[in-house]
């Protein structure tokens, strides 16, 4: 099966391109971004804050079954253009990692598909390579593994 | 000491990566690897230092000669990074496509 998701992420740059093709028309997969509660079931994370325009900020935060926060993000948003594009930063908490700057660029492709580029720069290479390591670190993906047993039990 | 993030540290250095380069193909002594660049040789000795604490680098001793060679093996944990990253999003980007086409035939119910 080819690879739907595709990262290209070169030796020693502090940038990584994420793009993604879906089988979703562009509005559909662009609410998947702008909708809190739908932003929780997918991310697998609990959306404390999403203010959806210039200016605006978030936060997200995972907690493991004893409450304990295992996972916690905020940024602000520099852009944010319905079915086109959302620029923001991102910055874990507890982290000894700096600020990140992402550009989200939403495409439709045909009626009932649509592309997602995500462009994130990091401060250094040496950053990029260590998030992209923490990205599938314990704590990531234990509430990622609760939230898919949440979304199989409601199928 | 976390000697994962210190190989990545180690890559991020130019010259260091150079090196590694370098002795991909061969093992190489300490003097035929700085003769390939202009800073001064303890500069060199040092990035060697770093790349053979991480485990990036071995050295082997043929008579009076210490030669690097590239670890294969820690090189290809680096490369590897990458793919687990792609899976993460991949699996998050599926998840997004299933409760969206749910959310869609809702709609449309």
């Amino acid at each position: 099966m080819e690879r739907k998701t595709k990262v290209n992420a070169e030796d020693g740059k502090q940038e990584v391109l994420i793009t993604r093709e879906f089988d979703l028309p562009l509005d559909l997969l662009f609410k998947a971004y702008a909708e809190p509660e739908i932003v929780e079931q997918w991310m697998g994370t609990k959306v404390l804050k999403l203010e959806n325009e210039k200016y605006g900020g978030w936060q997200f935060q995972t907690s493991d079954a004893k409450g304990n926060v295992v996972f916690e993000a905020t940024g602000c948003v520099h852009e944010f253009v319905p079915n086109q594009k959302i620029t923001r930063t991102f910055e874990m908490a507890n982290a000894p990692f700096p600020a990140q700057l992402e550009f989200l660029e939403f495409e439709s492709l045909t009626e009932d598909t649509s592309k997602l580029t995500m462009h994130i720069i990091y401060k250094s290479p040496a950053f990029r390579d260590q998030m992209m390591q923490m990205g599938f670190a314990p704590g990531l993906n234990m509430a990622h593994n609760r939230l898919q047993t949440i979304v199989s039990k409601l199928k | 000491m976390n000697l994962r993030r210190d190989v990545f540290q180690a890559i991020a250095d130019p010259t260091r990566r150079a090196i590694l380069l370098l002795v991909a193909s061969q093992g190489m002594t300490a003097g035929a690897i700085a003769a390939n660049f202009d800073t001064a040789r303890p500069t060199v000795s040092k990035h060697l230092q770093i790349l053979t604490e991480c485990e990036l680098l071995q050295q082997t001793q043929t008579g009076r000669e210490v030669y690097y060679h590239l670890n294969a093996k820690k090189m290809k944990a680096i490369a590897d990074f990458i793919e687990p990253f792609r899976a993460m999003w991949d699996d998050r980007f599926n998840k997004l496509e299933t409760i969206m086409k749910q959310y869609k035939s809702k709609k449309n119910q």
